[in-house]
C-alpha cells in the first residue's frame, strides 16, 4: 500500500466534523507553525518539500510563495482555487466533501506562513454544497478559535470565506478567478503584472490549488524533508487523482508520485484494470487538456522505459511522444472508444467556455468544434483534418491565457495519434449519434 | 535609456515604451496593425492578437528568445531586446491566422456598411487576409439595436475589441456599457440596451475599428470616400471644439473627432459637436485634413502598402526564404 498523506482517513466515520477531525490529529499544523515557527520558517519547509502546485500546472509552491511581493502597509491574499472544472479532474471535490478540515488547516498555516489576514476560497457554482460543507466547518473553526482575532494567543489573525462562482471553466485560471471574486466579469487578465505582484484588489496575492493547500499540512506537521522522501526527483509527495473511464474502479486514488502508470490502471489498489475484459485504447493522463496517448505511448516512453506518475517522465518526449500530469484527471479509454467523438465532446468544451476576450480562442474554438460536429455528422472530408491541425496550431501559443492552448493540445494529439481514425470516419460517411448533447446546448447557437 | 531593435532598425526609447510604441517611432514600415490597442484608452490592447510579434532576443541580460509571440502592444521594451515583426515568416503566418478567425463570423457587408472606407478590418485584410474563406458555416448574427437616438449597433460586425467599453468606463461619467455573455456569442450591451446619455457616448463610433457603432446621423448618406475632409474648430465649452467635418458640396454631413496617422482620435469630442451641428456655418474651417495612411481615403494609401510588401519580400530573400506563393509565405 502506497502512503497516503491526505486522504487517508477517508473512511474514519464523522471525519467531515470538528470533533473527529481534530480527534484524528487535525489542527496540529497550525499550533506547530504559530506557536513554534515565523511565517518564514513554514515557507522554508514546503520549498524543502518540493511540493509542486497540484492544480495543473506544476510549479513550485515554495518558489512561488517566496515571489510574493511583502510592501509595508498593503495587504496581502491567498486565494484557494476550488474551481475544479477541467474535465476529468474531481479530486478536490472528493476532498473538500470527505475532510473539509483538511482545507481549512491548510488554509490557516498557509496564510500564516504569507502573512494573509484575510483569505478566501473561491468555488465553481455547481459545488453549491460542498460549499455548505465549507461554511459549516469553517464556522467550527472560529468556534473552536482556530479563526478570528489572535489565533492560539498570538498576534496572528485571520479571517476566511467562502465565495461560490457562477460556474465558469474560464474563472479557474488564476487572474480570471480574481477578477470574479472583485465582483467582475471573469476575464483572464493581462500578464505582467502577475498576482504575486498585484493580484485581488491590486495587492499581492498567492492563488493555490486546494490540493496543493491541503498538502501544507503534512508538510508542516512532519517536515519538508520527511515528505521529500516520497517520490522521484522533482515530483514529490503524493497525488490525487481522479480516476474515470472504462476502468474497473473509477474513483480518487492517492498514489506515491513515481509508480508506473501501468501498475496504476491494472492492480487492484487502484483503477483495477480496463472493464469488460476490453483492452485500452488511449489515456488522458491530466485532464481534458493533456495531450492523448495511445496505450503503448502512455504505458511506456519512446525510449522504450516504463511511463511513470511523474511530472518529468509523464513529459518526457515532450508533445511528440508524452504528455503531463496536470491537474491528475486521469481519463481511460478502451478499444471501442472513438477518438473523434471524444475530441468532440472536448472541443465542444472549450468552445462553450472560452471567455471570448481573444480571437483566436474566441474564433479558433467554435470553428474547431464545428469541424468536428462534420464528423458526427458523416459530412467531414479528409481534408478537414488538415483543416483542424492548422486552425489549431493557430490558437495555440497566441492568446491571452492557456485556455487557447488547453482547447488546441487535444485536438492536435488526437490527429497526431490517430489521424487515420479521422480518415476512416471520414471516408466512411457514418452517422455518430450525439444529438444526447443538444440537450445540454439549448442556450447557445446551434452547431 | 533602452535600446531595441525591431526587423533589424535599432531605437533608443524611454524605459516602459511598449514595442509596439517603439514600432511606431520608428515608422509605419515596421508598426505591427492594431485593431483593439488605442494608445489614448488606458488598459487598452491586448485582445485582438493582430499586433502580435517575435520576441528573438528577451533583453541584454537575458537574451532568451520569448517562448511564444507577444502582444506587441502590452509588452514593454527591454534594453537590448530583439524583436521580429515583418521580418518574421512566422509572425505573418500567425497574424494571417488573426485576420481570418477576425473574418470568419465577419457578415463582410462591405457594401451597404457606412464603415467601408474606414474600416480597419477591410485595410487588414487587404494586408494580410487570404483571397479564399476557409470557413464553411453559418456566420453568426445578432439584431441590430439603436444605442439612443444617436448610435446604432450591429453586433454582428463587432470583434470584441473593448475600446468601445473602455471609451464608456474612461471618459464618460457613468459606466452602462459593457460585454455580456462569453466566447463567441459575447455581446456588446449598454445594460441591457439602456440608451447612452452622456455627453461624450458619441466617441465610441470614433474608436471602433469596424461598422459596428455607426452615426445615425450620417446612416446611409453617403459613402465616406465622396465626403471632403476638412478639419474645423468652433468655440465649444464642452470639448475642444476641434474637429473633422465631412463635406459634401456645402452640406456637412458628418462630423467627427480629428484622427492621427495611426487612426486614432487626437482628442474626444462632444455629442453637440458631433451630432448637432451639421451647418457650415456653424464652424470655422481650417483646411482641407490630412489623411492618414491607414484610410483608403488616402490615394497614396495602396502604393504605401505595395511599398510594404517589396520591403517583406526583401528582407524575406536576404533571410533564404524561398518564394512566396500569392500572399503565403514558405520555409525552403
Ligand atoms: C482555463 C484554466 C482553468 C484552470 N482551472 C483551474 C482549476 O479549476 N483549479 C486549479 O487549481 N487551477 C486551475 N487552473 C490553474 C490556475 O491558473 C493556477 O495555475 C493554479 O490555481 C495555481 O495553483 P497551484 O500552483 O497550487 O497549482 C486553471 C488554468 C486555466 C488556464
Ligand atoms: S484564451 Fe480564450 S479564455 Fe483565455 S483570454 Fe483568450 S478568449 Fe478568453
Ligand atoms: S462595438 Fe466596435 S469598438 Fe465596441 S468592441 Fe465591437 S468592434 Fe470594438
Ligand atoms: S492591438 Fe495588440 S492585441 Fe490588439
Amino acid at each position: 500500500m502506497g502512503k497516503k498523506l491526505l486522504i487517508h482517513n477517508e473512511h474514519v466515520a464523522g471525519i467531515h466534523t470538528y470533533e473527529v477531525y481534530r480527534q484524528m490529529g487535525g489542527y496540529a499544523s497550525v499550533e506547530k507553525a504559530i506557536k513554534t515557527m515565523t511565517p518564514d520558517q513554514v515557507t522554508d519547509e514546503v520549498k524543502k518539500s518540493g511540493l509542486r502546485g497540484r492544480g495543473g500546472a506544476g510549479f513550485p509552491t515554495g518558489l512561488k510563495w517566496s515571489f510574493l511581493a511583502k510592501p509595508e502597509g498593503v495587504p496581502r491574499y491567498l486565494v484557494c482555487n476550488a474551481d475544479e472544472s477541467e474535465p476529468g479532474t474531481f479530486k478536490d471535490r472528493y476532498l473538500m466533501e470527505k475532510i473539509p478540515h483538511a482545507l481549512i488547516e491548510g488554509m490557516i498555516t498557509s496564510s500564516y506562513a504569507l502573512g494573509a489576514n484575510t483569505s478566501y476560497i473561491y468555488i465553481r457554482g455547481e459545488y453549491f454544497y460542498v460549499a455548505r460543507i465549507l461554511e459549516t466547518a469553517i464556522q467550527e473553526a472560529y468556534t473552536n478559535g482556530w479563526l478570528g482575532k489572535n489565533i492560539l494567543g498570538s498576534n496572528y489573525s485571520l479571517d476566511l470565506y467562502v465565495q461560490v462562482g457562477a460556474g465558469a471553466y474560464i474563472c479557474g485560471e488564476e487572474t480570471a478567478l480574481l477578477e470574479s471574486l472583485e465582483g467582475k466579469r471573469g476575464n483572464p487578465r493581462i500578464k505582467p503584472p502577475f498576482p504575486a505582484v498585484a493580484g485581488l484588489y491590486g495587492a499581492p496575492t498567492v492563488v493555490n490549488n486546494v490540493e496543493t493547500i491541503a498538502a501544507v499540512v503534512p508538510i508542516v506537521n512532519n517536515g519538508g524533508e520527511e515528505y521529500a522522501k516520497i517520490g522521484v526527483g522533482k515530483s514529490t509527495g503524493t497525488k490525487l487523482i481522479s480516476a474515470s473511464g472504462h476502468i474497473n474502479k473509477p474513483g480518487v486514488y492517492e498514489i506515491e508520485l513515481g509508480i508506473p502508470v501501468e501498475e496504476f490502471i491494472y492492480s487492484e489498489e487502484y483503477c483495477g484494470g480496463i472493464r469488460n475484459g476490453k483492452k485500452l485504447k488511449a489515456v488522458v493522463a491530466g485532464g481534458s487538456s493533456v495531450p492523448i496517448l495511445p496505450t503503448e505511448l502512455i504505458l511506456k516512453t519512446a525510449k522504450g522505459e516504463p511511463r511513470l506518475m511523474t511530472y518529468e517522465s509523464l513529459s518526457d518526449g515532450g508533445f511528440i511522444t508524452g504528455t503531463m500530469l496536470g491537474s491528475g484527471g486521469f481519463i481511460a479509454m478502451d478499444e471501442d472508444t472513438s477518438i473523434v467523438k471524444n475530441l468532440f465532446t472536448f472541443a465542444r468544451f472549450y468552445h462553450h467556455e472560452s471567455c471570448g476576450q481573444c480571437s483566436p480562442c474566441r474564433e479558433g474554438t467554435g470553428w474547431m468544434e464545428k469541424i468536428l460536429k462534420k464528423f458526427m455528422n458523416g459530412t467531414a472530408n479528409e481534408a478537414d483534418v488538415d483543416l483542424l491541425w492548422d486552425i489549431q496550431s493557430k490558437i495555440e501559443g497566441k492568446t491571452i491565457c492557456p485556455l487557447g492552448e488547453a482547447a488546441a493540445w487535444p485536438v492536435a494529439a488526437a490527429i497526431r495519434h490517430f489521424k487515420q481514425e479521422f480518415i476512416d470516419i471520414a471516408k466512411s460517411k457514418k452517422f455518430v449519434d450525439v444529438s444526447h448533447y443538444n440537450r445540454l446546448n439549448k442556450t447557445k447557437e446551434a452547431v | 535609456m533602452p535600446k531595441v531593435t525591431i526587423d533589424g532598425i535599432e531605437i533608443e526609447v524611454p524605459k516602459g515604451t511598449t514595442i509596439l510604441q517603439a514600432a511606431r517611432m520608428i515608422g509605419p514600415e515596421v508598426a505591427p496593425p492594431t485593431m483593439c490597442y488605442y494608445s489614448k484608452l488606458k488598459t487598452s490592447g491586448g485582445y485582438c492578437r493582430t499586433c502580435i510579434v517575435k520576441v528573438s532576443k528577451g533583453s541584454a541580460q537575458n537574451p532568451n528568445p520569448m517562448p511564444k509571440p507577444v502582444a506587441s502592444c502590452r509588452t514593454e521594451v527591454m534594453d537590448g531586446m530583439e524583436v521580429q515583426n515583418i521580418t518574421s515568416p512566422e509572425v505573418l503566418e500567425a497574424r494571417k491566422g488573426v485576420v481570418e478567425f477576425l473574418l470568419i463570423n465577419h457578415p463582410l457587408d462591405c457594401p451597404i456598411c457606412d464603415q467601408a472606407g474606414e474600416c480597419d478590418l477591410q485595410n487588414l485584410g487587404y494586408e494580410h487576409g487570404a483571397v479564399k474563406t476557409r470557413y464553411e458555416f453559418k456566420r453568426r448574427e445578432f439584431e441590430v439595436i439603436d444605442i439612443g437616438k444617436y448610435i446604432k449597433l450591429h453586433m454582428t460586425r463587432c470583434i470584441l475589441c473593448y475600446r468601445c467599453v473602455k471609451t464608456c468606463e474612461q471618459i464618460t461619467d457613468k459606466r452602462v456599457h459593457g460585454v455580456i455573455h462569453r466566447g463567441d456569442v459575447s455581446e456588446i450591451s449598454t445594460y441591457i440596451e439602456n440608451a447612452i446619455e452622456n455627453d461624450f457616448s458619441g466617441n465610441v463610433i470614433d474608436v471602433c475599428p469596424v461598422g459596428a457603432l455607426t452615426d445615425r446621423t450620417f446612416r446611409f448618406k453617403s459613402r465616406v470616400w465622396f465626403t471632403k475632409p476638412v478639419d474645423a474648430h468652433c468655440g465649444c465649452n464642452k470639448c475642444s471644439g476641434k474637429v473633422r467635418l465631412w463635406l459634401k458640396g456645402e452640406e456637412v454631413l458628418r462630423v467627427t473627432a480629428r484622427k492621427d496617422q495611426w487612426g486614432e482620435v487626437e482628442e474626444f469630442i462632444c455629442n453637440s459637436c458631433r451630432f448637432e451641428k451639421k451647418k457650415k456655418s456653424d464652424w470655422v474651417i481650417e483646411g482641407p485634413s490630412p489623411i492618414s495612411h491607414q484610410s483608403v481615403i488616402s490615394q497614396n494609401h495602396y502604393n504605401h502598402l505595395n511599398e510594404v510588401k517589396i520591403q517583406v519580400l526583401k528582407q524575406q530573400k536576404a533571410l533564404g526564404f524561398a518564394e512566396t506563393k500569392g500572399d503565403s509565405v514558405t520555409r525552403k
